[in-house]
């Protein structure tokens, strides 16, 4: 089996110069931005809040319940599992849904107050090699304490959603050390429940169990 | 000096062994950064700060500035003021006349290989490119919400030339089919205004001012003019206090461009002369050591702007852990998710009502301002801005949402 080589992400912010007055604006851009839009205003909140516990909401829930002052919609957009899904294609398409079904269901349009707009961001994702190769369970532990939380994100996150692996690229390790039941209680985890420390710590505990046995 | 292996305490190993390893990606290019001060301002600050710890890091960095007469800057001043939303009548023979110091300042540079220019002042060197070659950026650290229609006609000529835009807030995007960065101003944790100090020396500093440490206190720092409203603080500060004991501080300096400044300056002397416990202070430029203890020393800090910038003050108070209120204006709402790391208000009531929560409510001050401190630490240390700057040198030489270095 190959050795594991972490690998670290850095992000770029950039303006689309596209924005929302109201949730018939939210709509329009979700549908129109590219997928490192939506990928963005998803994930925006637990990389800039990785320290918060419980996971604070994605941004268009955020900017509905906050700014709008539509609590409703806005739980309705918070309680989007985004581990549910596999493909960006697939969350946009549900955050559309919930927008449509609200503009159907309503006469209430706010605006919002002027400078306070939602603008449409996204980001470029710059992905390179750190230094850290582990040959073994062990030296996989000792090393995941040591990578940034951006190694950390890129292997359990963009694997699985941005870049589509499928899952996150330490179950795919572990798999192909004959580690299946170490590989799938990763798996299972939900990442968006906890901080970044936390998922950190309690993968670095799993590992440290499996590679005792 | 500071060394960058000084940031390790606080921002972490990892994040500055990924500076070094982004570093390496640059090796023999030559950043150019142009400007038009030396000394005095946030990007003289900041380029100040930042081109030795790039040079630490392997980045082959220098930094131009060009040079103007009196004639020169009277119109970029005017520019700074049109695009800051004040009417400006600008001559057809002044436009000239900044084109033509652009040209003469051209003839004299020697390029890198990327020219990364800042502001409007020195943007119409662009049109040295065609002959020059190069890549190119241009950093917009100014309010761009509004720009006056005119100007930006003048300026986006030149903008419009460029491989890239930096801007400092969403809000300040434009419609241009150049790609926009987002690059927000950052805080050096090491610097005076936001390095730890001594109880004893916030303990003389709060004396010094006659201010009581045992008694809560509400501080604003900022200019004394309409957009930083001084006078809507008072007001929050006096319906708060017909519910709870505490003292306000005002403390600034600065010259101001509002015509309305000495109006309001005269207001908030009459009232903080009707009211012991309100505190006026006019601090000197090099008072930096005094703004941290006042900071460091307060309860809560407030920063209840009606229009702003970027609002760097407002992670001055998150650094050192301050439960903070701010208007939701302008680079705020970055620092600040109400209710996690701050509180975002809209009006003077709302104002003076969290004012009066976090006085009474210490815990969830102290978590708001545990919050604030980690978020600043994540996104808003010159760290970061190092990381967005390499990013941003990098990013000119690939294409795709996701690049592998």
């Amino acid at each position: 089996m190959d050795n594991f080589h972490f690998y670290t992400k850095l992000d770029q912010t950039i303006l689309l110069g596209v924005k929302a007055r109201n949730v018939r604006g939210l709509l329009r851009g979700v549908k129109q931005v590219p997928d490192s839009s939506v990928y963005y205003h998803t994930h925006r909140f637990l990389q800039q809040h990785h320290y918060l516990s419980p996971e604070p909401p994605n941004d268009f829930a955020y900017w509905v319940s906050h700014v709008l002052g539509d609590d409703a919609l806005g739980e309705q957009l918070w309680s989007v599992d985004i581990v549910e899904f596999q493909s960006i294609a697939g969350l946009r398409e549900k955050f559309m849904a919930i927008l449509k079904r609200h503009l159907a269901s309503t006469k209430r349009h706010i605006d919002c107050p002027d400078g306070e707009e939602f603008y449409f961001m996204a980001s470029r994702t710059f992905v390179f090699p750190t230094t850290y190769v582990a040959q073994n369970l062990a030296e996989f532990a000792e090393m995941l304490g040591k990578v940034s939380i951006n190694s950390l994100y890129y292997h359990m996150f963009d694997a699985k959603l941005r870049l589509e692996h499928g899952e996150n690229d330490f179950s795919r390790w572990f798999h192909g050390l004959g580690k299946t039941q170490l590989a799938n209680e990763t798996r299972s985890l939900d990442p968006y429940s906890h901080t970044l420390e936390g998922l950190r710590q309690r993968i670095v505990t799993l590992v440290k169990k499996y590679d005792s046995h | 000096m500071i060394r960058i292996e000084d940031y390790v305490p606080i921002a972490g190993q990892a994040v500055v062994e990924e500076l070094f390893l982004l570093a390496e990606r640059l090796s023999g290019r030559v950043i150019q950064n142009i400007n038009s001060t030396a000394v005095g301002g946030g990007v003289a600050e900041i380029l100040s700060r930042m081109i030795p710890l790039l040079g630490q890091l392997g980045v082959k960095a220098k930094w131009d500035v060009i040079k103007g007469d009196e004639k020169f800057f009277a119109v970029t001043k005017k520019f700074h003021n049109g695009l800051h939303g004040v009417a400006v009548e600008i001559r057809d023979d002044e436009y000239e006349h900044f084109l033509e110091v652009n040209r003469q300042n051209a003839e004299d540079l020697i390029w890198g290989d990327i020219v990364f220019v800042h502001d409007p002042q020195p943007v119409a060197l662009i049109e040295k490119r065609g002959e020059v070659g190069k890549n190119w950026i241009w950093r917009c650290h100014i309010d761009f919400s509004r720009p006056d229609p005119k100007i930006w006609k003048f300026l986006s000529q030149f903008v419009t030339r460029y491989d890239a835009t930096v801007f400092s807030a969403p809000a300040f995007a434009q419609k241009i089919p150049v790609p926009q960065m987002l690059i927000a101003p950052s805080i050096d944790p090491l610097s005076d205004k936001n390095k730890e100090l001594p109880e004893e020396k916030i303990n003389s500093v709060f004396e010094q001012f006659g201010i009581d440490r045992s008694r809560p206190v509400v501080t604003q720092i900022s200019r004394f003019d309409y957009l930083k409203d001084p006078l809507g603080v008072i007001e929050a500060y006096k319906l708060a206090k017909t519910h709870i004991d505490m003292q306000l501080v005002l403390a600034g300096g600065g010259a101001t461009d509002d015509p309305e400044g000495p109006m309001i300056m005269e207001r908030v002397k009459e009232e903080a002369e009707k009211d012991r416990d309100i505190f006026v202070l006019f601090l000197p430029p090099s008072s930096d050591i005094e703004i941290n203890a006042l900071q460091r020393g307060s309860t809560v800090i407030l920063q209840k702007s009606l229009r702003e910038g970027f609002g760097l003050t407002v992670a001055e108070a998150l650094w050192k852990a301050k439960p903070t209120i701010a208007g939701a204006v302008g680079g705020i709402p970055l620092q600040i998710t109400h209710k996690y790391s701050g509180i975002l208000t809209h009006s003077i009531e709302g104002t003076a009502h969290w004012i009066r929560q976090l006085i009474s409510a210490p815990e969830y001050a102290a978590k708001l301002g545990a919050n604030g401190r980690e978020h600043i630490r994540n996104n808003f240390l010159i760290t970061r801005h190092i990381k967005d700057y390499l990013l941003l040198f990098i990013s000119l030489f690939y294409d795709g949402d996701v690049v592998y270095l």
